[in-house]
Formats: structure tokens, C-alpha cells, sequence
């Protein structure tokens, strides 16, 4: 989809989120001069093309108790790793699943998912759980606990004059 | 608000699928969970303040603009953690990053508007700290859902 102006507009409007007030949409039009129509048309259209994949909430982890995660990271036959992938991807505790290019030597892993618990031993069965589905397609694995969040914000647009 | 009641929890799994395009679109939830629209927004609002919520709006995907998402990992020694970190964050196209438990111990995602931006941006991190930036972008995606069950 080919953003113009006025896309580019809307975007930038709504990246620090949603109007929490009865009339979002309205609020966001009036504040681009827009009628309110042509605003959920742009936006319809971008949920459609893909730009937009959902307007919804972010929750946050931590605060609602899922305080351990592990970025668990496989290395797996590459003949059988659209297969697997989609096995893994389907679980219900594992919310986000790649495949990704090795860095080798350093770097030996070409699947990744993410795992969130309540604990690192929940993180752990999980993982448990995952190797297992791998089976023999599996030649190694680690998990990667994050420490600290370094930095959080949304996709920002560059300003442009 | 220190506590989440039964309504705030189901607020929360609402709320993380897709809004409407409504003139209104708070009412159907509303009605959903029993309350009134403006009992809805007062409990969205605390949710967000009290950090419940880190934001709530349209999800955008970088990819479908034009543009591109990148894992990137680097292996930073611990006494050029911090000098590295401000050099990494000052990149606004650094959309998170995370230390993580590993000798790669520092994992960002860069979101660009233009594919170019990925290698662009990765090559001046890595002349800017003098470490390898490590891209990891992805070949395949198996699942998108991230859903947090409250």
C-alpha cells in the first residue's frame, strides 16, 4: 500500500495511541481537519493492506504477573523447519515464532520463540515442551532470559519537513 | 487501583482484539462486560495510568509500509554497557531493546521506514561502538498472536 500525505498524517497522529474518550475517531479528525468518515476509510483501508494489524491494547507482562520470559532459540534441520515452525508457532504460551538466518559460528540457532511464565521453572517446562515436538530435527538449543528492558517505544516516523 | 478485579481482567483480554471503526466503539464493550461507556473508558484509563496497559492504539507493521523490522544482537563488554546502551537508544529507529543472559547480552529491533534503513542503521551502530551488530531478520513468521490472558 502506498501511504500519501494525509496516511502519513494519521499515522503520525495516532502513534502515541488512541483518544481514550466515547468518540476516538471523531477527536482524531477534528484534530486533522478531516471529517470523520474520511479518517475510518484511510483506516479501514490500512487494516486491510496490513499497515495497521489491529487497533487494541498493549498489555504489559510484568504487571500482569508473566515476569519470567525466555527468547528459547533452536537449531533445527532446515529441511523440516517450516514444519516444526508452524507446530511450535501453534502453542498457546508461545507468542512470537521465526525463522531466522544462523550467524555461524557464533550463532547456531535458526528458530525462535518466545515464551512467557509466570515463573522461570514455568519458562523451563515450556521449553520442555517445545523440544520435545523437535525431536530429532533438533541439534542444539539455549533460552535467552531478559535482564532489563532497555528501551520500549512504538514505531516512530521520522518528521519530514 | 492497586488490584484487578474479574471486570479489569476481562477488560484486558478484550482489549487486546481488534477495535471497531464505530463513531462509538467503546459501547460494544461496554455492553460486553455490563458497564456503561463511561465506566468502561474510566477503568481503560486507570489501567493505562496505573500500567496495566502500555498503550492502546492501532498496531502498525513497518513491512506493510514500505519499510522493515530487524532482530539485532550485539555482544557488549560490561564496562561499555552503558556507553554502548546511550549510543544504541540514541537511534530512533531502535523500536526495544533488551538485555538479555547470553555473550550476545544486548537485542534491539530496529523498525525502518525504507528496507535500506535496516543495514543503514546497523553499519552506524556498529562505527559508533566499534562492535558487530549481528542481523537476524526473519525468513519465516509462524505465528503473530501475542495474546496475554489476564
Amino acid at each position: 500500500m502506498t501511504l500519501d500525505a494525509t496516511d502519513r498524517q494519521i499515522i503520525e497522529a495516532l502513534q502515541a495511541g488512541l483518544p481514550l474518550v466515547p468518540a476516538p475517531y471523531a477527536a482524531v479528525a477534528e484534530q486533522l481537519n478531516l471529517p470523520e468518515d474520511a479518517l475510518t476509510e484511510r483506516l479501514a483501508a490500512m487494516k486491510a493492506s496490513g499497515v495497521i494489524r489491529r487497533i487494541a491494547a498493549a498489555p504489559n507482562h510484568y504487571k500482569l504477573g508473566m515476569t519470567a520470559n525466555g527468547m528459547t532459540v533452536w537449531d533445527v534441520a532446515d529441511d523440516q523447519i517450516t514444519e516444526l515452525g508452524a507446530l511450535i508457532g501453534a502453542l498457546p504460551f508461545v507468542t512470537h515464532c521465526y525463522e531466522r538466518p544462523r550467524a555461524l559460528p557464533e550463532w547456531p540457532y535458526n528458530l525462535f520463540a518466545m515464551v512467557h511464565g509466570s515463573s522461570r521453572e514455568e519458562v523451563e517446562e515450556k521449553r520442555a515442551r517445545i523440544k520435545d515436538i523437535l525431536g530429532d530435527a533438533l541439534r542444539a538449543s539455549d533460552v535467552l532470559v531478559s535482564t532489563r528492558i532497555l528501551k520500549k517505544t512504538g514505531l516512530r516516523l521520522r518528521k519530514r519537513g | 487501583m492497586s488490584e484487578l478485579d474479574q471486570i479489569d481482567r476481562d477488560l484486558i483480554n478484550i482489549l487486546q482484539n481488534d477495535l471497531g471503526l464505530e463513531h462509538r466503539p467503546f459501547e460494544a464493550i461496554a455492553d460486553q462486560v455490563g458497564l456503561s461507556e463511561t465506566d468502561v473508558l474510566t477503568r481503560i484509563n486507570a489501567l493505562k495510568e496505573n500500567g496495566y496497559l502500555t498503550r492502546f492504539g492501532p498496531f502498525f507493521d513497518a513491512a506493510a509500509m514500505g519499510g522493515a523490522f530487524c532482530l539485532c544482537a550485539m555482544a557488549v563488554p560490561a564496562e561499555k554497557f552503558d556507553d554502548v546502551l546511550t549510543k544504541v537508544n540514541a537511534h530512533a529507529e531502535v523500536a526495544h531493546n533488551y538485555e538479555r543472559a547470553h555473550r550476545l547480552n544486548m537485542w534491539f529491533v530496529l523498525a525502518t521506514e525504507k528496507p535500506e534503513g535496516i543495514p543503514n542503521t546497523a553499519d552506524a551502530i556498529e562505527r559508533e561502538t566499534g562492535l558487530t551488530v549481528h542481523c537476524f531478520p526473519k525468513l519465516q513468521e509462524f505465528y503473530i498472536g501475542f495474546r496475554v490472558a489476564a
